[in-house]
C-alpha cells in the first residue's frame, strides 16, 4: 500500500468507494503502521480487534449498498478521554488506569454509527492539562517530525499530542481531539495537520472526561480542510443529555469548503503580535494576510483589547472547573485506589499517587481561586473579564468575517524544554485561549515551515456558529499555503 | 404568654430559625432519570449520572422545577424566573461528584410567609427566607463490615427542597407548630409526602439565645438533622437550656454544628466553626441557568389546591366554625377532606363537634390514623343526618357511633337492626308515661305536691322504659300535663 501519510477521508472515501481497497485492507494496513511505529507512544490502548471487527461490518455494508457516508470504514484514532464502551479509557491518568467504561461517549458513538474505524485509545496530557504531551501517565509523546538522530524528542503539542502523532506519522487517516484552551489547533500546528475547534455546544461533552466544562469542546485533526469538516460533520449533534449541547441543525460544512475567498473580510488582530515572538511565525502571519488578499478577500486590522488578559483568565476560570470536575476520582467507586486508615487517608493517598503533579498543581491552583476570601477577586473577575473578551470578538465580528492569527508562539520544541517552566510552557496557548473563552469556532491550517523544516500553523477564527465561514477560509489558506511537506522518518 | 427560659441572672429568650430539607415528590431525580422512590434494594436506584461517573453530566428534572414552583406558591413566596444551581464541593464517601449540586445565590423562591396555629387558637407568622433546589448525597453504612463502611446511593441524587424560615420562631411550641404547618401545606399542594420516618422532611434548627427585651442576635448553633416534631421541640428546649448555662457561666456561645440526642435530651457538639468547610461555591459549568416566564407560573398556579390557611377561613367565614376547631380540622389534608365528605349538607357545627371530640377520641385509643378509620365520612354524615331529621336522640347516636366504631356498618342500619328508632308516636309515649306515673304513685304526689325536680325523676323511668327511643321533649311535655296539668 502506498505511503499511508497521504490517506485523506476523502481518498479513502473515494478508493472504497470505487472498490480499489477494502476497509480490512485499509485497517489492516494501518494496524500495521501502528505496530511499526510503537515509538511514537501515540496509542495508550490499541484496539486491532475492534477495528477489524467494525472494518469487515463496514466492508459488507458497503456490499449490501448501504454505506453511512464518507467516514463508513475509515480507520481513525480516538483521543483517550472519550469513554468508549468496553475499551479501557484513562484520561491518560494512573487514576483511570484500569476503568472500563459501560458506556460510549456521544461524539464517539456518533463515529461509530457513522462507520467510522477505531483504530485505539490516543495518547494525551493527563486529562487533557498540557501542551505537549509531557503529563500522561503512559509517557510521552514523540512528534513524527523529530530529526532523525536528534538529541532529544520533539514533542507533539498538547493535549491531543496522541492523536497528532498518529495522523501525522501515518498511523491513522485522522483523529479525534478535545480542545479547552488550544488542544486541537496548537498540536495540530506542531504536526502540519489541520486541527479544528467549534463553537461550544456542536459536539456533546457527554461522555468526554471533563477538564473544565465552560471550555471543553470535541473536534477534528484530519490532514486537510475538507476532512475536518468530513469528521466534524459526523462528530456533531444536538445532544439532550449535554445541557450545553447547542440544540441546532447543523450546516452542511463539507459544501462550505469552497476555497473561495474572494470578499471574504478578514482581520489580522494587533494585539497578537508578541514580544520576542520567532521571525518566521511573524513572517507565516504576514504571508497569510498576503495569500488571503492575493485570493480577493479584504484584509483590515482590528483591535481585540482585552487579549492580554485571556490567558491569565484562561488559567484562573479552567483550573477552577477542574478542580471541581476532578473531585469525582476519589477511590471510592471506580478507578485506581489506595487504601488507607481512614477515609481522608485514602483520599489523601489516592489522589496524591493517581494525578501527575500537573494535575495536581492545576487542582490546587483552582481549589485557592475558588476559596472564600479569594474567590471575588480571582474567579468572579475572571468571569468577568471572559465576558470583556467575547464582546471584544463580538464586535470585531461585525466588521470582518474571520480572524487571522498565528496558532502558536513558536514550532514543535524539544522534550525537557519548558518543563520546569509551568508559565513558559502555559504560553504556548497565548494565541488559542481567547477563542475558547468565548466559545468560538476556530481552526489550524499548516502555512509553512519554519528555519528547521518543522511545520507552523496559521488560526482562523469566526463568529459563533459561522463554521461554513471558518471552513470557507480556512480552505482557501489550506489551497494558497499549499502546505506538502511530510515528515522525513518513516515509521 | 411567651415563653422564656428563667436563668439565674433573668429571663432569656429563644430565637429559632429551620432549615428544613423536603423530598420533593418527583418521577426522578433531580438530575438523572433514575428512580427516586424509597425502599429499594441498595444501589439499585443508581444512574451513572447518580455514580458520578467519568464524563457524565446532569440534566434538569422540569417536574422538580415545578415542584419548587408549587411549594414557593404555597409558601405564598417569591417566585424567581431567574435561577442558578451552584456547585458546593466536598469530600465525603456517599458524594460520588465530590460536590452537591444546590443553589446559592440564585435560589429558585424566595421570600414568603408561614402562618402557625397555635393550640390557644392564636396565630403567629414566621418569614421565610428561601426555598432552593438541591441534589440529597447518598447514604454511609457503617455497621455492615466490621472494617469498611458500606455507601448506597439510591438517595444520591434525589430532589430536596431546602426550606430556610428566618428567625421568628420564639419557642419550642411555635418550632414544632412550623414544622406541622409547613408539612401540612407541602401535603396539601402534594410536592412532599411529608413523611419524616422515612426521611422525607427532616430539620436543622438554629438556636440562640438573648436576654429577654433585647432585640440583638447572638452566636448560634446548628441542630442537624432532627427528624420528628417532638425532637425539634425538645431539641430547642435542650439548646436552649444550655446555652443560656454557657452565657451565665461567663462563657461563649460557639457557632457549631450539633446533633441532637433523644434518648438523652441533649445536644452535642459535631464540629466547630475552625473545622468547618469552605465550599467553593461558583455556577455548575454543566448546566445553564434556569429560566421561565410568567405563563409557566400561572400553568401551576391554576392547578393547586385550597391551602389550609384559606380552607380555615372559608370554615370559620362560610360555616360559623370556631378558629380552633377550624384549625384542628384543616392542620391534615386527610381529616379535611374527611370532614368535607361528613358535612356535606349536614349541620357542620354538629359534624366538626362529633369529628374532633367522639371520633378524634376514638381513633387515639385505638392508634389509628383517619385514613385508617372504621368510620366512614358518609357513615359519620348519616349519624349526624339521622340526628338532624329526628330519627335517634343524640345519646342513642353516641350508642349507634360505638357499633359503628367496632361494625362498620352504616348508621341507617344499626339504628334498623336494633330498633333503635325514636319513638314519637304520641300515643306510645302515653301509654308508659301512664303506666310509670301508675306504677309510682308516691313520687307522682310528690310532684304534684309540687316538686318540680321530681319531674326529671320521672323523664328519667320513661326513657328507661323506653329504652331511650322515646322523644325526650315529648315524654316531658306528657309527664308535665299529666301530673301537674
Amino acid at each position: 500500500m502506498s505511503d499511508l501519510r497521504d490517506w485523506t477521508i476523502v481518498s479513502a472515501a473515494d478508493a472504497l468507494t470505487k472498490g480499489e481497497v477494502s476497509s480490512v485492507e485499509l485497517t489492516d494496513a494501518f494496524i500495521g503502521a501502528i505496530e511499526a511505529g510503537q515509538s511514537l507512544n501515540a496509542f495508550i490502548t490499541e484496539t486491532p480487534e475492534i477495528a477489524r471487527e467494525r472494518a469487515k461490518a463496514s466492508d459488507e455494508r458497503r456490499k449490501s449498498g448501504d454505506v453511512r457516508g464518507p467516514m463508513d470504514g475509515v480507520p481513525i484514532g480516538m483521543k483517550d478521554l472519550f469513554c468508549t464502551e468496553g475499551v479501557r479509557t484513562t484520561a491518560a491518568s494512573r487514576i483511570l488506569d484500569n476503568f472500563i467504561p459501560t458506556y460510549e461517549s456521544t461524539v464517539s458513538g456518533n463515529l461509530r454509527d457513522a462507520g467510522a474505524v477505531m483504530l485505539g485509545k490516543t495518547n494525551l496530557d493527563e486529562f487533557a492539562m498540557g501542551s505537549a504531551n509531557i503529563t500522561s501517565y503512559f509517557g510521552t509523546v514523540k512528534n513524527p517530525w523529530t530529526p532523525e538522530g536528534a538529541n532529544a524528542n520533539l514533542v507533539p503539542g498538547g493535549s491531543s499530542g496522541g492523536s497528532v502523532a498518529a495522523v501525522a506519522g501515518g498511523l491513522a487517516i485522522a483523529a479525534t481531539g478535545t480542545d479547552t484552551g488550544g488542544s486541537i489547533r496548537q498540536p495540530a500546528s506542531f504536526t502540519g495537520l489541520v486541527g479544528m475547534k467549534p463553537t461550544y455546544g456542536r459536539c456533546s461533552r457527554w461522555g468526554v472526561v471533563a477538564f473544565a466544562s465552560s471550555l471543553d469542546q470535541a473536534g477534528p485533526l484530519t490532514r486537510t480542510v475538507e476532512d475536518a469538516a468530513i469528521m466534524l460533520q459526523a462528530m456533531a449533534s444536538h445532544d439532550p443529555k449535554d445541557s450545553t449541547s447547542l440544540p441546532l441543525e447543523l450546516p452542511d460544512f463539507r459544501a462550505a469548503c469552497t476555497r473561495d475567498a474572494k470578499g471574504l473580510r478578514v482581520g489580522i488582530p494587533k494585539e497578537y503580535t508578541l514580544d520576542g515572538m520567532p521571525a518566521d511565525i511573524q513572517k507565516l502571519w504576514e504571508q497569510g494576510a498576503q495569500w488571503c488578499k492575493d485570493m480577493g478577500a479584504e484584509v483590515v486590522e482590528v483591535s481585540l483589547p482585552h487579549t492580554k488578559y485571556a490567558l491569565p483568565t484562561y488559567y484562573i476560570v479552567a483550573p477552577a472547573e477542574a478542580s471541581s470536575n476532578l473531585a469525582r476520582y476519589d477511590g471510592v467507586r471506580y478507578g485506581h485506589r489506595v487504601p488507607g486508615d481512614s477515609l481522608d487517608e485514602m483520599y489523601e493517598l489516592t489522589r496524591g499517587e493517581g494525578f501527575g503533579a500537573e494535575v495536581q498543581r492545576r487542582v490546587l491552583i483552582g481549589t485557592y481561586v475558588l476559596s472564600a476570601g479569594y474567590y471575588d477577586a480571582y474567579y468572579v473577575k475572571a468571569q468577568q473579564v471572559r465576558t470583556l473578551i467575547a464582546e471584544d470578538f463580538k464586535k470585531v465580528f461585525a466588521d470582518v468575517d474571520v480572524l487571522l492569527t498565528p496558532t502558536a508562539p513558536s514550532a514543535a520544541f524539544a522534550e525537557g524544554d519548558k518543563m520546569d517552566d509551568p508559565i513558559a510552557m502555559y504560553l504556548n496557548d497565548v494565541f488559542t485561549v481567547p477563542a475558547s473563552l468565548a466559545g468560538l469556532p476556530a481552526i489550524s491550517v499548516p502555512g509553512g515551515s519554519d528555519a528547521d523544516g518543522l511545520p507552523l500553523g496559521l488560526q482562523l477564527i469566526a463568529g459563533v456558529c459561522q463554521e461554513e465561514t471558518l471552513f470557507r477560509a480556512a480552505s482557501a489558506l489550506e489551497q494558497a499555503a499549499n502546505f506538502t511537506a511530510r515528515p522525513e522518518v518513516t515509521v | 404568654m411567651s415563653y422564656l427560659i428563667q436563668g439565674e441572672t433573668g429571663d432569656w429568650e429563644v430565637v429559632v430559625g429551620l432549615e428544613v430539607h423536603a423530598q420533593a415528590i418527583t418521577n426522578s431525580k433531580l438530575f438523572s432519570g433514575a428512580p427516586a422512590t424509597f425502599g429499594a434494594k441498595p444501589n439499585e436506584n443508581v444512574s451513572l449520572v447518580d455514580a458520578a461517573m467519568p464524563g457524565m453530566l446532569p440534566v434538569i428534572n422540569e417536574m422538580a422545577i415545578e415542584q419548587a414552583v408549587r411549594t414557593g406558591l404555597g409558601l405564598r413566596a417569591q417566585i424567581n424566573k431567574y435561577s442558578v444551581f451552584e456547585r458546593k464541593n466536598y469530600f465525603y464517601a456517599d458524594l460520588p461528584q465530590g460536590y452537591q449540586i444546590s443553589q446559592f445565590q440564585h435560589p429558585i423562591v424566595g421570600e414568603g410567609t408561614v402562618t402557625l396555629d397555635m393550640a390557644d387558637g392564636s396565630t403567629h407568622e414566621v418569614g421565610i427566607e428561601r426555598l432552593h433546589l438541591e441534589q440529597d448525597a447518598g447514604k454511609s453504612m457503617h455497621d455492615q463490615d466490621p472494617k469498611r463502611s458500606m455507601i448506597d446511593l439510591n438517595r444520591a441524587g434525589v430532589v430536596l427542597m431546602e426550606i430556610v424560615s428566618k428567625p421568628d420562631i420564639r419557642s419550642p411550641e411555635q418550632a414544632g407548630a412550623y414544622v406541622r404547618k409547613l408539612r401540612a401545606i407541602l401535603r396539601y399542594l402534594g410536592t412532599c409526602d411529608g413523611n419524616m420516618e422515612e426521611g422525607s422532611m427532616r430539620a436543622d434548627v438554629n438556636v440562640s439565645v438573648r436576654p429577654k427585651g433585647s432585640d440583638e442576635l447572638r452566636t448560634r448553633a446548628e441542630i442537624k438533622n432532627v427528624n420528628s416534631v417532638r425532637f425539634v421541640m425538645q431539641a430547642v428546649e435542650a439548646e436552649a437550656e444550655r446555652q443560656v448555662g454557657v452565657w451565665e457561666d461567663g462563657g461563649e456561645v460557639v457557632q457549631e454544628t450539633r446533633l441532637f440526642d433523644p434518648s438523652r435530651g441533649e445536644t452535642r457538639s459535631m464540629r466547630s466553626k475552625e473545622f468547618a468547610h469552605d465550599y467553593r461555591y461558583f455556577p455548575d459549568p454543566d448546566l445553564l441557568p434556569v429560566r421561565f416566564d410568567d405563563d409557566f407560573i400561572e400553568r401551576i398556579k391554576a392547578t393547586l389546591p385550597e391551602l389550609p390557611d384559606d380552607k380555615k377561613q372559608r370554615l370559620i367565614d362560610d360555616i360559623g366554625l370556631s378558629a380552633y376547631d377550624a384549625g384542628v380540622l384543616v392542620a391534615d389534608q386527610e381529616t379535611a377532606a374527611y370532614f368535607e365528605v361528613a358535612a356535606e349538607g349536614r349541620d357542620a357545627k354538629t359534624v366538626a363537634n362529633w369529628l374532633t371530640t367522639n371520633l378524634f377520641g376514638a381513633l387515639n385509643k385505638m392508634s389509628k390514623a383517619i385514613g385508617e378509620s372504621p368510620v366512614s365520612a358518609q357513615h359519620l354524615g348519616e349519624l349526624v343526618g339521622l340526628i338532624e331529621d329526628g330519627t335517634i336522640s343524640s345519646k342513642i347516636a353516641k350508642d349507634v357511633f360505638d357499633i359503628m366504631l367496632e361494625t362498620s356498618q352504616a348508621p341507617g342500619t344499626i339504628v334498623e337492626e336494633k330498633g333503635l328508632k325514636q319513638i314519637t308516636d304520641t300515643g306510645a309515649i302515653e301509654a308508659i308515661v301512664d303506666q310509670v306515673i301508675a306504677d309510682n304513685p308516691a313520687q307522682a304526689d310528690e310532684v304534684r305536691g309540687g316538686n318540680d325536680k321530681a319531674i326529671g325523676w320521672f323523664v328519667g323511668q320513661v326513657m328507661k322504659a323506653s329504652q331511650g327511643k322515646a322523644n325526650p321533649g315529648q315524654v316531658n311535655g306528657l309527664l308535665r300535663q299529666k301530673l301537674l296539668g
